[in-house]
């Protein structure tokens, strides 16, 4: 990180408005670590947010920053991403906001694999609304809407994605923040749709219900949950549950979208008429 | 690009509508296939790469007026073409453009009936879902074709609005314009709208949405050295959120303002031989059509009858109307709906003007002979 890693940020807009104990700030400095890393030229980063504790974090961020509609934010960076693709596009999602009302986006992103680069930061639940069940939340957990236990099984993102020709995803936590920040300085690198699953935490509406009150005690559930891919391939398969693997979890080449587009708009302008 | 197209030709009213897109340098275009709009996709599809814009069909309506948003802040002349339910599917986020002030162009080729109703049937009933159709309360221009060559026309003069308002601007046609094929003359020169403003200031200086007297931003497109932030939250001069009922006050007024302000430099209402006239047709787009040949009959027969024909919708010019509508004797409010736009032109009328509704709402076109019939009966020759 460069010395001044405040500038960031946007004068006069911290603090900000995130819960005491709340992930997100973790998974905002691992992307923000990423593009010093990188050392991303300012003027040509964006940073499209849906609506949700997380998205609240683009109009903190001092690049060229949308926040849109729920669910929709993927869907705006793509009419971005088209329209000047040598922008460098970042999507920030909550957990419902990216699989609930945007799965449809989501889904459609990866199989044009459009050079985007999306993070969802799972927290397991809605937080802005006050705890509500998302397509996320582990089964049997507690929420305002789940009161006697979640019975709808969670998505599992990293299959969903692969399913739908994403060509890079990986997952971390915010404990794994240092490997979350690798994962998103190789996912800018990668040319198609990156898929990066942050899973981070909320104290204050996933983990006072469900008996992790303290961000520590959440911090801990995720060191002991999320497994480096590699050993947990080795794991039995009674061993797997309650974990999932974190790290690179899929590479795959594709044409990309915007490249695709370029050629045929070459080969049409080429064409005598 | 060289033109394909000669000077006079037989053209579809959706396809008049992609070509005056295509002249007037829109250069990105997000949709959703749906009738009785496609041709609008149809064409853009085929001829956008020709002058190396852009076609991305989306997954529905509402990532395609999301693309189409993108697009536009990112520095592009962006479009999207719809019917009734892709533009209900569209209103959330053409609020969210209305709030973030992005400029854009939604052409409705309107169906017959409420949910899927009559596909291929012509209707008029999304003239309050263009005005009221987001959340929350919100106001743009709209404007209606009645011929081919006017949604040509108005094509461009939408774009121009939206640019020079900062606004998303809705062509509503019905299918009767969008697929009725006649002659149109293409003006010879190409109509050149200026490039989107950027500011001037340093960049340390911008404040996105500062405005002038005339209450119009000057948004940055994305990628240059003015970073700043687009939200479709109450947002202060930055464009950062605010609770504030002082910022939200200030910024829904001028919101509104913006537009209402220059409602006189709009297309004015279209008057048919309204001089001299006892009797009214208040009538708009296809229906226009019908109503003209219902006058000449009613003059033939002694009966002195005009036309009045928003051209734009909204605003509603309620002032030239209640001027038109001063001293006449009666008017027939026609529409190919249950009487949506009646509610707006009854706060205009005056009391003693008697009034007669030739309403149609099953996907048949109104013929001459019914709005003649209606004259007569509100001139009492029935």
């Amino acid at each position: 990180m460069s010395e001044n890693w405040l500038s960031y940020f946007r004068p006069n807009t911290l603090p900000h408005m995130w819960c005491p104990g709340c992930g997100n700030g973790i998974a905002v400095q691992a992307m923000l670590r990423a593009i010093d890393k990188l050392q991303l030229d300012r003027n040509k980063v964006v940073v499209v947010g849906g609506i949700g504790c997380s998205s609240r974090a683009v109009s903190y961020l001092d690049f060229h920053t949308l926040h849109t509609t729920h669910g929709r934010a993927v869907a705006f960076a793509t009419g971005i991403k088209m329209a000047n693709p040598a922008l460098t596009v970042f999507v920030v999602m909550g957990d419902g906001d990216a699989s609930a009302i945007g799965g449809n986006h989501l889904i459609h992103a990866a199989r044009r694999n459009i050079d985007l680069n999306l993070l969802v930061f799972n927290n397991s639940i809605y937080g802005m609304t006050g705890g509500q069940v998302s397509p996320l939340t582990p089964g049997g957990s507690k929420t305002t809407t789940s009161p006697y236990g979640a019975i709808d099984p969670p998505f599992d993102l990293v299959q969903l994605m692969k399913g739908a020709g994403a060509t890079f995803i990986a997952r971390s936590t915010t404990y794994h923040a240092r490997l979350l920040s690798e994962l998103i300085v190789r996912a800018v690198q990668h040319k198609g749709l990156s898929f990066v699953e942050a899973v981070t935490h909320c104290p204050t509406s996933f983990g006072r219900r469900n008996k992790m009150p303290d961000p520590v005690q959440m911090l801990e559930w995720q060191k002991q949950s999320g497994v480096l891919k590699e050993k947990y391939e080795q794991l039995a398969p009674e061993e797997r549950v309650g974990k999932y693997p974190i790290g690179l979890l899929h590479v795959a080449q594709a044409p990309e979208y915007c490249e695709t587009y370029a050629a045929l708009l070459k080969a049409r302008q080429q064409k005598p008429r | 690009m060289s033109d394909p197209t000669p000077l006079a030709s037989l053209m579809q009213g959706n396809e008049a509508v992609a070509r005056a897109a295509l002249a007037a340098g829109v250069s990105f275009y997000a949709g959703y296939p749906i009738t009785p709009s496609t041709e609008i996709a149809e064409y853009m599809a085929r001829y956008l790469p020709e002058v190396g814009g852009i076609f991305i069909q989306m997954e529905d309506e509402i990532s395609s007026l999301a693309a189409v948003i993108g697009a536009s802040v990112a520095g592009s002349r962006a479009m999207t073409a719809t019917s009734g339910p892709g533009f209900s599917l569209m209103q959330e986020n053409l609020g969210f453009a209305v709030m973030a002030e992005v400029p854009l162009l939604l052409v409705n080729v309107m169906r017959q009936g409420p949910s899927t109703g009559m596909p291929t049937a012509p209707g008029q009933g999304d003239v309050m879902q263009a005005r009221w159709g987001s959340h929350g309360d919100r106001l743009l221009p709209v404007f209606v074709p009645a011929t081919v060559s006017e949604a040509y026309d108005l094509t461009i003069t939408a774009l121009r609005w939206s640019e020079e308002l900062s606004t998303p601007v809705v062509l509503l046609m019905d299918e009767v314009v969008g697929h009725l094929r006649e002659r149109v003359v293409l003006p010879p020169q190409r109509p050149a709208l200026p490039a989107r403003r950027q500011p001037a200031c340093p960049p340390e200086e911008y404040l996105p949405y500062r405005t002038g007297e005339d209450g119009v931003p000057v948004l940055a497109t994305f990628g240059s050295e003015y970073r700043y932030n687009i939200t479709g939250l109450v947002h202060d001069q930055r464009g950062l959120p605010s609770n504030s009922p002082r910022v939200a006050e200030d910024l829904l007024r001028r919101l509104r303002k913006k537009i209402v302000y220059r409602m006189d430099d709009f297309p004015p209402p279209e008057m048919y031989q309204s001089e001299g006239a006892e009797y009214l047709v208040i009538a708009y787009g296809g229906v226009a059509r019908a109503a003209r040949q219902a006058v000449r009959q009613a003059r033939q027969e002694g009966l002195a009858a005009g036309i009045f024909r928003p051209v734009t919708l909204w605003p509603f010019p309620g002032e030239q109307l209640a001027a038109a509508a001063a001293g006449k004797k009666g008017v027939v409010i026609a529409e190919m709906n249950d009487g949506q736009l009646a509610v707006e032109i009854e706060r205009w009328l005056p009391p003693e003007c008697r009034r007669v509704y030739c309403l149609k709402n099953c996907g048949e076109l109104i013929a001459p002979t019914e709005i003649f019939s209606a004259l007569r009966e509100v001139a009492g020759r029935v």
